[in-house]
């Protein structure tokens, strides 16, 4: 067990150079010399060569690759080109308004995704299988965008059950007051989806002979759906619930924005939006690390889940 | 499609697939409404239709003036024209002095009811140079003198600066599904030759489209676009396609990779390496044809995600440049707009995403079961 945990840490070095090296070759050498894309943004000519002799932009590409490895290895990106804020500090406070929002939504969107396909697997082929699948279909085609706009408007602006946007200092504040409504939203967003794909899975489960063994011995129908099939299903939906999970970080940012939740999502858009390359290059390397860290938990999940897997 | 065989031929994969997708009313109908936009895309690429969707052609905010069928069909595009076209003069004297002529002689012929009433025309005179001539024929033309300065309401209402929506939604049509299509092909393309390449060569080359593999899809792909589009400063329809595609291509290679290296053993492959076929020859015209039905629903998987993800770039404003209309770019005027209560250009452009991506949607899940009747 710790033999494959370690191995597979110890895979990840080149998948993480490559990423590094994907970063550095469209900031420093495709994005090309900072002092043009600060050009605009600062003024003092002296804090421009700062940051020019930080990422040695004189020295030869081997040496800012060193330089940029350094930053990585160190978690010290510097200072935001924009707000001179350090990047570190930047992504520590920005970590928690953007986990208030999804830790309570990945929850709530697994467990209801899960009951519903489970119940629209058992009810297969019927009218109400149907009904909810093209609504699926048709609901994912709407985008995004739209149900933030609509939901907006409707439920914070004409109705006013929820705040319009906001932030505030308490936790329980923020989670209750401010991020309902944005829960909402992603829960529709993203259990159409779930559903369709997770009802695949429990249909790939619910024709198997163990099914039928369990309904010969005289399990009753909840036992069957909730523990036999379920727990068979679950390593795809593990697969499918620990791949998302980094990209939450960055796919919640359009919420994020319209609500001004001072989330990492909204903080790239403003990055972009201010040719910020620090806090940019910081957050694409760290979420891939942590997408590469869940993947390896999602493999421990696994064997958690289901004894005969091998880990090698 | 060539269904029409002669019978003592056995019919092949895609014959078949055909078949099976005619037999399928869900595929047809998204079918139909999937071609419908496309030939909607031709003819407003084309400057069939809704060439002037910039023209300020009503009063600002102008309110839908019917609310039927949501869908913006093509067909319906046409109607509004002429009306919008005879006003378009007396609100942009300075545009072209020709087309002041061109829309009054258009007028005569269609003795369109609404026209610009005198006080116009003598407004236009001071700019126009055939203003004269241009009154002359609208005297001749045009009894009833009682139309406004901009239509008060249009087929589906206007925007902040009083531009007919319903053209704005064709042509926005037009960027975000061009950009869909080309960015898909791009990634396609992609995902196609590395995914040949690893799964037919195998070793060294297989190892390093992996690691490659393995880079890409460890980076978030929306936090990827971003950060290329952070990169790139200039905004254009190219680059959308070339950040879409240079981003989205790992799936396509994953799938590939696996059926070359499923095909590349079997004996037809043994037989052409026999008869001396060269590796790109085996690669390319003895084994895509026979996963190119894989390619294909790759295709149209890509082309409805980067529909997506256009619609959210534009959005943002790191999509397409200001001059340029996408759906993405409606409902960011959209937004503002609905706080106002005009709703339309939000309804208008969600419906036209919403409908041709559920077909789009719906044909690539029965082309998928068409071409593979194993997963059912």
């Amino acid at each position: 067990m710790y033999g494959y945990i370690i191995r597979r840490l110890w895979q990840m070095i080149p998948t993480l150079l490559g990423v590094i090296l994907l970063v550095f070759i469209l900031f420093n050498w495709v994005g090309g010399d900072p002092a043009y894309v600060l050009a605009g943004k600062i003024s003092s000519a002296e804090q421009i060569a700062n940051i020019r002799k930080q990422l040695g932009v004189d020295q030869p590409y081997y040496v800012q690759l060193g330089i940029f490895i350094r930053q990585v290895v160190t978690a010290d990106f510097g200072a935001s080109w924009s707000t001179n804020e350090p990047v570190s500090h930047i992504l520590v406070t920005r970590l928690g308004p953007s986990m208030t929002l999804l830790v309570p939504w990945l929850i709530l969107s697994t467990l209801i995704s899960i009951g519903l396909a489970l119940a629209v697997a058992y009810v297969r082929g019927s009218l109400t299988d149907r009904a909810v699948m093209i609504s699926c279909t048709v609901g994912l085609s709407i985008s995004i965008l739209v149900y933030i706009i609509v939901f907006q408007y409707v439920f914070a602006y004409k109705l006013g059950w929820f705040p319009v946007q906001g932030w505030g200092d308490s936790f329980w504040e923020n989670l209750v007051v401010y991020s309902s409504l944005p829960i909402l939203i992603l829960l529709v967003v993203s259990i159409a989806p779930d559903l369709r794909l997770f009802r695949t899975f429990m249909l790939d489960e619910i024709n198997q002979d163990y099914v039928r063994t369990a309904r010969a011995k005289g399990l009753s129908e909840n036992r069957i759906m909730w523990v036999h099939v379920l727990r068979n299903a679950s390593i795809p939906i593990i697969t499918q619930v620990m791949a998302t999970l980094p990209g939450l970080l960055i796919g919640a940012f359009l919420v994020e924005r319209f609500f001004s939740i001072p989330g990492i999502g909204r903080e790239v858009i403003l990055a972009v939006e201010r040719s910020d390359f620090p806090v940019i290059k910081a957050i694409t390397v760290y979420v891939a690390v942590a997408t590469m860290i869940f993947n390896l938990l999602a493999d421990l999940m696994y064997k958690a889940v289901d004894p005969r897997v091998q880990l090698k | 499609m060539p269904y029409d065989v002669p019978h003592a031929v056995s019919p092949g994969l895609w014959t078949l697939a055909w078949k099976r997708l005619r037999a399928d009313r869900v595929a047809m109908v998204s079918l139909a409404i999937v071609v419908a936009f496309l030939v909607m895309v031709v003819l407003s690429a084309t400057g069939v239709i809704a060439k002037d969707w910039a023209k300020e052609v009503g009063v600002n905010y102008a309110p839908p003036s019917f609310l039927g069928p949501a869908e913006p069909a093509a067909g319906a595009a046409i109607a509004p024209a002429p009306a919008t076209v005879s006003d378009e003069p007396t609100e942009l004297p300075i545009e072209d002095p020709l087309a002041g002529a061109l829309a009054a002689i258009k007028n005569e012929g269609a003795a369109a009811p609404k026209a610009a009433e005198g006080g116009n025309a003598t407004e236009g005179q001071s700019v126009d140079p055939l203003a004269d001539v241009m009154a002359e024929i609208k005297s001749k033309g045009v009894t009833n003198a009682t139309a406004e300065v901009r239509a008060p309401t249009l087929p589906l209402g206007g925007d902040k600066w009083g531009r007919d929506v319903l053209k704005k939604v064709i042509k926005g049509s037009q960027t975000s599904i061009i950009v869909g299509l080309a960015s898909a092909c791009v990634a396609t393309l992609l995902g196609t030759v590395f995914g040949a390449l690893a799964g037919y060569y195998g070793k060294w080359i297989d190892d390093f489209f992996n690691w490659f593999y393995s880079v890409f899809t460890s980076i978030p792909y929306l936090l990827l676009i971003l950060a290329v589009a952070a990169v790139l400063q200039q905004k254009g329809v190219l680059t959308i396609v070339l950040i879409l595609g240079l981003t989205g291509w790992t799936g396509t290679f994953r799938l590939i990779r696996g059926e070359y290296l499923k095909h590349k053993g079997r004996e037809y492959v043994q037989a052409a390496d026999a008869i001396g076929a060269s590796n790109s020859r085996r690669m390319f015209v003895h084994i895509f044809p026979n996963v190119s039905h894989v390619v294909l629903v790759q295709l149209s998987i890509f082309t409805v995600a980067f529909i997506k993800s256009e619609v959210i770039l534009s959005f943002l404003g790191f999509g397409v440049p200001v001059d340029v209309v996408s759906w993405g770019s409606m409902l960011n005027e959209a937004q503002n707009e609905l706080i106002l209560g005009k709703w339309w250009q939000l309804a208008a452009a969600g419906t036209a995403m919403a409908v041709l991506v559920t077909a789009f949607s719906l044909f690539t899940d029965a082309l998928r079961d068409a071409l593979d009747p194993k997963l059912k």
